[in-house]
This record gives structure tokens, C-alpha cells and sequence, in this order.
């Protein structure tokens, strides 16, 4: 049991190692200095109390977009369509809030504006067969221009050519930190881990998930309808995301509102999908690689000042990171090539 | 009239190039059994890596030729982690795609010390063919027309086409008749990524002239629904991404043309080709058959 626990987080760890040593390695041959960029991106992270909140509240979003992906891989399904419905959580919190000025309000508009943009991909799976893969990157697309119309012509600003209308003050979620981006978003993600990881594992319609996920056959030979739990699963996902994006506007200082060209709430789906399988799609996991992923985002702003690096190259580490994560028995084969 | 069909048809057929490169490579790697699903990021990438190399060595030929490297290197990637260490074959392909965004990110900053786009200067891309007055033809088209019909050949009509479609469609039958299935498997990956470099560097140093963060805009897996649509057939591919090509093209010209612009917000024109993609993907899927062992691991009893 507890063999079977360290082994993945060891592979975890070293996949992170090798993001890190190749990171390094691209870096220098790009005429940075990498100890320099590591030291002033690891200050900016954690150095202090506000590069705690900021690693954070960085967090926040992409473990719930990483819950999407989990929930999904656990069902046997590659959803990578939270990206898209970060946008209709954004964009419903956003319109409720307006009109109701409260904040319960605004996150179950989120959460169901998700769920909605979730399901067309859910049902063209199930009842056409059409792989998931393509489906959501189409319904990515799509999300992304349809917002994109919204953000510019019916919920513009016109008082700020910047941003969209704001979140009446009434419905915006509570700092935790005076003065920093750090709100009760971030509680609500951490709880949206637990009770993920409470449905997955300890009742009914989470083990049909993952029995179809782990046996499709068995799981139907065992009185399961897979059908029923992929919708169920896009769902639940859809739940996650749409939540990401209403926390995003409601709970993040300083504009509480979509900013321009969707700055603000763009790239979380795909940033998730890198949380997820560090955390080997376990909520749990997530959690924690939520936090680690969270800490480069922040430490990033503060090395691209510090340094001079540009904040992108946190994402090469990143990508670095999930590639060394899909090679099977990584352990393994690092510990024989050591060997030799 | 006459204008408007010959200008919306030379554009499809520019618009197709990356499209049906991409595919024929993914129709050769899934007949051996190799699903990737990281040719959005090997296009993304090799556009950045296209222009770097055409602007080092001054020549926008090099930098084809490098954005095809480029995509052959992704491709050992994933062939040593798909095919060699049986690992799954869809999660290798999210790293590239994830990897991707990074790189390219990064690399316009680093490179050229601009954030988000680098225009690619006149005389590092590839000339037109021919010129017309309703728009240039590539020579690429052309190159595009002799891999596909060169492909589809070998595919079909040489033995080592049929080892290909062996080792996708009963690997154990063609390792039983001494046919090395891992080298197979791993070559047609090899052949798919480095077809999909092409497309990448096509559209930096060709086609569009620049390198943004989203320069590929999903045509990495409009490709790989043009494959399905095909039936896993590079000719048929071919007809499939002019037919994308042109709804690719249609937008552009919709969203350009001020009488329809005033009345439809061209962002909803922009969605046209993702709406059509899930729609034809939709009404064909059912009808046609991936091989048989497309995507699973196979190792040796």
C-alpha cells in the first residue's frame, strides 16, 4: 500500500526534477543565467507572506481546472475542454451577479453555465462516437470566440474600455489577506478537492466512473451503464471549470471582471491538464502539484522583474514537466540508466 | 463572380497545406497503429523553429527543412515513449501540446525580444509560384500534392506499405512473419511528426508570415478530424482538407468583407470551421474503421 503510494510520487518528483535541470539547461542557452532566474523565481513564490498569497491564489483556478481533468481521466476520457467553460463560468458569473448582487448566486451560475458548456461534448461522445480529444479543442475554439463577442459588445465596459462590467461589490468573495489576491476562492477549491475525492471514492456513481474508466467491459458486465457515466463525468468536470472561471472574476483582486483579450482567465484549462497528471489525477495530488504549479505562475512575475527571464519560460519548465510525466516507469528507467 | 470563386479557391487551396500534411502524416502513423494527438503543438513549435531557421541562415527552404527536423525529433519523442516503452498514447501527446505553448511563449520573447508575435520579414518566406490577380499560389500546393499522392502509393502499393498496415491492423500476425513491428511503428510515427513539421514551418515562413502563440489555432486537430473523415486514406485526405481549407478561408473572407461584417459579429464567423469540423466528424463517424490496433501498445508474447 504504501509502496504503491511512493512510487507514483517519486515520479512525480523527478518528473519536476527533470523540468527544472532542462529548464536550466534552455536558459543558458538562451543567455540567461539560470541560478539567478531559480533564486529570484523561488523568492517571488515563497520568499514572503504576500508570494505565499500570490502562489495561492494562483492555485485556485488550476486545481479546479486540473478536478475537470481528473475526473474525466478517471472515467477513461481525455476532457481538455475546461478551457472553454473557464469562459462560461466567467462570462454567467459575471451577468448573475449583475443581476442578483450575490455571491451564492454567482457561483451556481458559474458552476451551471459550466455544466451546459460541458455536455455537447459529453453527448457527441456517448451517441456518436466523436473522441473527446477533438470535440473539446473544436468546443475550445468556439467558447473562445463567442466569449470573446460577449466580452467586446454586450457586457463591455463602458466606463472602462479595459475590462468588462465588474462584480457588484455585494457579490465579490472575501480576502483572506488584507491587501492581497487571496480570497475564499481558494477554500473553495481546496473544498472542491475533498468532496471530489469524496465522490470518487466513497460513493455509488463515483465508482461507476471508475469502473468504467478502469474496464468499460466489466464495469457493463457488472450492471454499469459507461454511457451514463461519461455524461456524468463531462458533468461533474463542467461543475469544476465553471467554478474556476466565477472564482476568477469574483474572488480575484484587483478587476473583478473579464480584462482585455480575456487575459484573465485564458490558458487555466490547459495549465490544469499539467496539474492533474502531476498530481496523478488524484485530488489529493492535485492539491499540492495545484500549489507547486501556482508558486511558478507567481514566482514567475517576480523573476521576470528580478531577472530579466521571460514569465513564459515557467511554462517550458511546465511543459518539460508533463512530458517527463507521460514516459511510463520513469523510476525505472532513470534508476538503470544511473546504473549503467 | 468569377473573382470571388477563383480568390476563395486559391485560398483553400493554401489554406489546406498544413492541414493535409498533417493528416497524410497521421493516417501513415495511425495504419501502423501510432495515435498522436501532439500535432498541434509539433505545428506550433516548428513555426517558431521554422522562422528561426530561415532567418539564421537567410534561406526560407532551410527553414522548411528545419521545421520538418524539428517535428522529426518530436516524433522520436514520442515513438521512443509510445512504441519502445509501451506507454499510453494519448498522454504523451498533451505533454508536446502543453510543452508547446511554453516554447513558443518563450521563444518570441527570447529570440526576437518582442512579446506575443514576430512578423517574419519579406524575404525570409517562401515566394509564390505563381502570382495571380486573386492571390499567389505556393509552391508548397504543389509539394503537398506530390507527398500525398507519393504516400498514398507506398501505402498501398509497396511491400512496405503493407508491412505499415500490417503492424497496425494484426501486429501479431506480421511479427509472426518476421516483420520488426516496433521499427515499423516507429518509423511511420517518425514520418507523421516530421510531415506535421512541414505544415508548422509552412505557416511562419509561407503561408501567414508570422509566429504567434496561436498560430496552429486547432489545425493540428482539425488534421486529425480530417483523418477520420478521410477513412485513414491520404487521398481522400487531401479532398477532406481542401474542404476544410475552404471553410477556413470562407471565414476569413466573411469576416473581411464589410457587407457581412456589419451585420454578423465576426466572431461568430470565426467559429465556422470548428462548428463544421464536429459536424462532419459527427455525421461520419460510424462509417468508417480506425485499424484495428490503432493506439494500443503491442508487446511481444
Amino acid at each position: 500500500m504504501i509502496k504503491q503510494l511512493i512510487k507514483p510520487l517519486l515520479e512525480s518528483f523527478l518528473a519536476i526534477v527533470i523540468g527544472v535541470l532542462i529548464g536550466a539547461i534552455v536558459l543558458a542557452f538562451s543567455g540567461y543565467n539560470p541560478i539567478e532566474a531559480y533564486a529570484a523565481l523561488v523568492k517571488g513564490a515563497v520568499g514572503s507572506a504576500y508570494g505565499w498569497s500570490m502562489t495561492l491564489s494562483s492555485a485556485t483556478p488550476i486545481i479546479l481546472t486540473a478536478l475537470t481533468f481528473a475526473i474525466s481521466a478517471r472515467t477513461g476520457i481525455f476532457n481538455i475542454g475546461a478551457e472553454g467553460t473557464v469562459y462560461f463560468g466567467a462570462i454567467a458569473a459575471i451577468i448573475f451577479t449583475n443581476i442578483f448582487a450575490n455571491p451564492i448566486i454567482g457561483l451556481i451560475a458559474g458552476m451551471i453555465f459550466g455544466m451546459l458548456w460541458a455536455l455537447p461534448a459529453a453527448l457527441l461522445k456517448v451517441y456518436r462516437g466523436v473522441h473527446e480529444v477533438i470535440s473539446t479543442i473544436m468546443l475550445n475554439w468556439i467558447a473562445f470566440y463567442t466569449a470573446l463577442y460577449l466580452v467586446l459588445g454586450p457586457l463591455a465596459n463602458p466606463d472602462d474600455p479595459n475590462k468588462t462590467i465588474e462584480v457588484p461589490v455585494s457579490a465579490r468573495l472575501p480576502l483572506l489577506m488584507k491587501g492581497s489576491e487571496l480570497s475564499l476562492a481558494f477554500i473553495i477549491a481546496i473544498a472542491a478537492a475533498i468532496i471530489t475525492y469524496y465522490i470518487l471514492w466513497h460513493t455509488v456513481l463515483g465508482y461507476e466512473l471508475r469502473a468504467s474508466g478502469y474496464n468499460e467491459r466489466a464495469a457493463r458486465y457488472g450492471g454499469i451503464n459507461p454511457k451514463r457515466a461519461i455524461i456524468w463525468s463531462f458533468l461533474l468536470g463542467g461543475i469544476m471549470s465553471g467554478l474556476a472561471g466565477a472564482t476568477e472574476v469574483m474572488g480575484r483582486p484587483p478587476s473583478y471582471a473579464i480584462s482585455q483579450g480575456m487575459a484573465n482567465i485564458y490558458g487555466y484549462g490547459f495549465d490544469g491538464i499539467g496539474v492533474s497528471l502531476v498530481g496523478r489525477n488524484h485530488p489529493i495530488g492535485i492539491i499540492f502539484s495545484g500549489i507547486f504549479f501556482g508558486a511558478l505562475k507567481a514566482g514567475a512575475t517576480y523573476m521576470q522583474i528580478e531577472a530579466g527571464v521571460p514569465l513564459e519560460m515557467v511554462k517550458v519548465v511546465q511543459g518539460i514537466i508533463v512530458v517527463a510525466v507521460a514516459v511510463p516507469g520513469l523510476w525505472d528507467l532513470v534508476k538503470k540508466v544511473v546504473r549503467k | 463572380m468569377i473573382d470571388m470563386i477563383l480568390s476563395i479557391l486559391l485560398g483553400s487551396l493554401t489554406a489546406m497545406v498544413p492541414i493535409v500534411l498533417t493528416s497524410t502524416g497521421a493516417v501513415v502513423s495511425e495504419r501502423a497503429g501510432v495515435v498522436n494527438i501532439g500535432y498541434e503543438g509539433i505545428l506550433l513549435m516548428s513555426a517558431l523553429f521554422g522562422a528561426i531557421f530561415a532567418e539564421m541562415s537567410g534561406n526560407p527552404w532551410i527553414g522548411l527543412l528545419g521545421g520538418a527536423f524539428v517535428g522529426m525529433l518530436l516524433g522520436m519523442l514520442h515513438g521512443a515513449i509510445t512504441v519502445y516503452l509501451k506507454g499510453d498514447h494519448i498522454i504523451p501527446g498533451i505533454g508536446v501540446n502543453l510543452l508547446a505553448l511554453g516554447v513558443v511563449a518563450f521563444g518570441i520573447t527570447a529570440v526576437w525580444g518582442t512579446a506575443g508575435q514576430h512578423q517574419v520579414p519579406t524575404n525570409f518566406r517562401i515566394q509564390p509560384l505563381i502570382n495571380t490577380p486573386y492571390g499567389g499560389l505556393s509552391p508548397m500546393v504543389l509539394v503537398t500534392f506530390i507527398i500525398v499522392f507519393l504516400t498514398h502509393w507506398v501505402l498501398f502499393r509497396t511491400p512496405l506499405g503493407l508491412r505499415i498496415r500490417a503492424v497496425g491492423e494484426n501486429p501479431e500476425a506480421a511479427d509472426a512473419l518476421g516483420v520488426n513491428v516496433e521499427k515499423y511503428r516507429f518509423l511511420a510515427t517518425v514520418y507523421g511528426a516530421t510531415l506535421a513539421g512541414l505544415g508548422g514551418a509552412y505557416l511562419s515562413v509561407d503561408w501567414l508570415g508570422v509566429v504567434t502563440k496561436e498560430i496552429s489555432s486547432g489545425r493540428g486537430f482539425i488534421a486529425l478530424a480530417n483523418m477520420v473523415f478521410s477513412g485513414w486514406n491520404p487521398v481522400r485526405a487531401l479532398i477532406g482538407g481542401f474542404l476544410f481549407g475552404f471553410f477556413d478561408n470562407l471565414s476569413v473572407w466573411v469576416r473581411t468583407n464589410p457587407a457581412v461584417s456589419q451585420v454578423v459579429p465576426w466572431q461568430f464567423v470565426a467559429t465556422l470551421p470548428y462548428i463544421v469540423t464536429i459536424v462532419i466528424v459527427a455525421g461520419i463517424i460510424g462509417k468508417v474503421r480506425p485499424p484495428k490496433w490503432d493506439g494500443k501498445p503491442y508487446k511481444r508474447e
